[in-house]
């Protein structure tokens, strides 16, 4: 499978295609929101009106994919998104709550719906072809990469549109706060990692993939294979599942020139990083990537976009404060979310 | 990637049975699950008829053996799902790579609700047990966790299509041998959420629905799951019970015309429907039964009709919404209506489109009214259509 484009809606300025993180943005606090283009320029003002904050970066984001692939009907449009449209959902309760049960219009509880998001993308494309919405918290892009790498396979499809895409609003902020989720402390994304402490920083994103079966000259990179478990026993299991996947692919950790990490500066999410930086991982350069999008269940879209630009400028962007090795061919991505949603991408050079 | 992939075992809970064979008798019996909400605490009781599994959730809990504070969605799930492997009885599945992928429209939206009431006035309020589960996703774990299933699991949510595709992603993994068995389908309890949603939409009947009924006025909100067992050909060679179905064909189209409507010519309807059948190499005239979505609003129950007259005419085979029995379960109706199609097949029977008064005018075809035994019923097409235009529709042929 092959990464023809992307397109990415994050905190950082990563929309329009704008050089690669050359001007990382900085956040204190810890909640990071994305930077939202000019919708106006990319987006019909009369759809824009009626499309939540959501719906308006994953629509942005695919159709920014799919210029920059040249493909004005994919084949599959999937999404996955864990919480879905939540400033929507909010809106409807919170309404029908307040009003017990009168006075409600159907507005916010259309687009409440997790399938929304792909939904408008095939509206606005008419594009009558395959559509799915996965909604599986830490697996919800990962479940969906599977489908459009399935569909390739299966040869129900030449391309797909694969993306993951999640929002923080105020009440989710505040629910995920309370649950204990985030930093306390006043803390910058650029110290994330330093000094460790309990919580990450909240993010979000609308990241999506152009996937086709068929190499072409302008290429990111090539996506071998994506896997992901559930709950596993303990450290040990993990690197276990992380050997069977590289086994399965005929290749050994050494053969990895890269990892990406889903480091999220909470001591006890990062465990398994530092176990595994002493095992499996051992020797290998590894960068992360939670500083510039903040903690969310389908962060691993922007893990992915992240590689595929690494191949794409064959460098590692200063901000991420790491020499590059001496070549980069492979990259492995590995994230835990919660430590219960494990998942692994391997991503090769074209 | 043509191996077949077979149906080992059902389960389902419904507003006509809260196992297979109490739906089945209801089924036979004519006898429709709809009324006075007992259990959902709304404003609307009495006035919006709707589809209750008739049970507290606290039974609910006993027989799920899941704590009753869990979301309703999660205990109809299980309840559900656990009959399904039962019934499957797969001897060695701990040596299997079992998959659990299930649909749900609101996660858990019952409880979110109770925790709302509170956190609105103060932000530091309301249980956060109440909310914890509020993700699609933590439903399906809730359930998988109580099962045992580890080895893979996913969830879908589509509107109305959700449990169809829930178990044709299910097929797939089969077929792309990444794992052997799956439990698949979905589930949805009432919710406030839901109920006042569609009440904006004006497209609730204040009475019991009439699916392709020319006068049809809407459709009633139902709750429950429906779960098939599906398994790979070499595990289906291991098992004591030979299944007696395949799921043969399966498509996902979208209609692209509307975020809430139909087009008016149904083609994410026809699409889906002919997708399926290219799929399992059968011609329209191989279809013996339509488990129509006839949800009973105007607008699906003629974008479905328009769709099937453009498909089978003039060879239209049997149909009927079974929804005027179970209400429209949202998430869980691609579920529990295969359930309903893999037993049409198994019992060879066919069930009645009930309160059929006037057939449609505008549609050259009428849904059966009367419960058909002991016939053949080797191929049977599942309509499951959806808000945001998805449409999907599998297809399940006798062995």
């Amino acid at each position: 499978m092959y990464i023809r484009a992307t397109g990415n809606i994050s905190p950082q300025n990563t929309f329009g295609h704008a050089p690669f993180l050359v001007a990382p943005k900085v956040f204190k606090g810890n909640r990071l929101n994305c930077a939202e283009p000019e919708y106006k320029e990319i987006i019909d003002v009369k759809l824009i009106r009626r499309m939540s904050r959501i719906i308006k970066m994953g629509v942005a984001a695919a159709i920014e994919c799919l210029q920059e692939a040249g493909v004005t009907k994919p084949d599959a449009i999937i999404t996955g998104t864990a919480y879905g449209c939540l400033e929507d959902t909010g809106n409807f309760i919170t309404k029908m709550v307040e009003h017990n049960e009168e006075l409600l219009t159907p507005t916010a509880f259309i687009q409440s719906t997790h399938n929304t998001i792909g939904a408008q993308i095939g509206l606005l494309l008419q594009c009558n072809n395959y559509n799915n919405a996965f909604v599986h918290r830490g697996f919800s892009f990962e479940s969906a990469l599977l489908d459009g790498m399935m569909l390739l396979k299966e040869n129900d499809a030449g391309n797909v549109l694969v993306g993951g895409v999640d929002e923080i609003t105020d009440i989710s902020h505040a629910i995920l706060s309370r649950m204990g989720l985030y930093k306390r402390e006043l803390v910058s994304n650029t110290d994330l990692f330093d000094p460790p402490s309990k919580g990450t920083i909240a993010g979000e994103g609308a990241t999506f993939f152009l996937l086709s079966d068929q190499p072409s000259k302008n290429d990111y990179a090539r996506l071998d294979a994506v896997t992901f478990f559930y709950k596993p026993e303990n450290n040990a299991a993990t690197e276990q599942q992380i050997l069977s996947f590289l086994s399965a692919q005929a290749i050994a950790p050494n053969d990895i020139d890269l990892i990406i990490t889903g480091r999220n500066g909470d001591i006890q999410n990062d465990e398994i990083y530092d176990q595994l930086q002493k095992t499996v991982f051992n020797n290998i350069v590894q960068v992360n990537y939670k500083q510039l999008c903040g903690e969310y269940p389908t962060s691993t879209a922007f893990a992915l976009w992240m590689a595929a630009n690494i191949f794409n400028t064959g460098a590692l962007p200063p901000v991420l404060k790491t020499k590059a090795p001496d070549k980069i061919k492979k990259i492995l991505i590995y994230n835990n979310f919660m430590g219960i949603h494990h998942s692994l991408l391997l991503i090769s050079a074209c | 990637m043509s191996e077949p992939v077979f149906v080992a075992g059902v389960g389902v809970i419904s507003a006509i049975g809260n196992n297979t064979a109490g739906c089945l008798t209801a089924l036979a019996n004519g006898k429709s699950g709809i009324g006075d909400m007992v259990y959902l605490n709304s404003i609307h009781r009495n006035k919006i008829p709707v589809a209750e599994v008739k049970l507290s959730n606290k039974e609910l809990a006993l027989q799920a053996k899941l704590p009753f504070s869990k979301s309703r969605t999660a205990l109809l799930s299980m309840i559900a799902a656990k009959e399904s492997l039962n019934n499957a009885a797969i001897e060695n599945i701990n040596s299997l790579r079992t998959g659990f992928i299930s649909a749900n429209s609101v996660g858990g939206m019952d409880k979110t609700e109770q925790f709302f009431t509170q956190f609105l006035a103060n932000n530091q309020k309301g249980k956060l047990r109440d909310v914890i589960h509020h993700e699609c996703g933590s439903i399906t774990e809730l359930v998988a966790d109580q099962l045992g299933i580890s080895n893979f699991i996913s969830t879908i949510s589509t509107a109305c299509s959700s449990s169809a595709n829930a178990i044709f992603y299910g097929a797939r993994l089969i077929k792309n041998n990444i794992l052997d068995v799956v439990v698949a389908g979905g589930t949805d309890s009432l919710t406030k959420f839901t109920l006042n949603g569609f009440n904006t939409l004006m497209i609730l009947d204040d009475q019991p629905c009439q699916p392709f009924d020319e006068n049809r006025r809407g459709l009633n909100l139902g709750e429950g799951a429906g779960y098939v067992v599906l398994v790979s050909e070499k595990v289906a060679a291991t098992l004591k019970n030979p299944p007696s179905c395949t799921l043969s064909g399966y498509c996902n189209a979208n209609d692209a015309y509307h975020q809430t409507a139909s087009s008016p010519e149904g083609t994410g309807s026809f699409l889906a429907m002919s997708g399926a059948l290219k799929k399992s190499n059968l011609q329209p005239a191989d279809i013996d039964y339509i488990n129509l979505h006839g949800t009973g609003t105007l607008n699906n129950d003629i974008a479905e009709g328009t769709a099937i007259k453009r498909l089978f005419d003039p060879h239209y085979p049997k149909m009927s919404s079974t929804k005027a029995y179970t209400g429209h379960t949202l998430g869980g109706c691609g579920g529990i209506e295969a359930v309903f199609s893999v037993l049409a097949i198994r019992e060879g029977i066919i069930y009645p489109n009930l309160r059929l008064q006037t057939p449609m005018k505008d549609l050259p075809f009428t849904v059966e009214t009367i419960f058909l035994k002991n016939i053949t019923v080797k191929h049977v097409l599942s309509n499951s259509f959806g808000f945001g235009g998805n449409c999907s529709s599998l297809i399940f042929s006798k062995i």
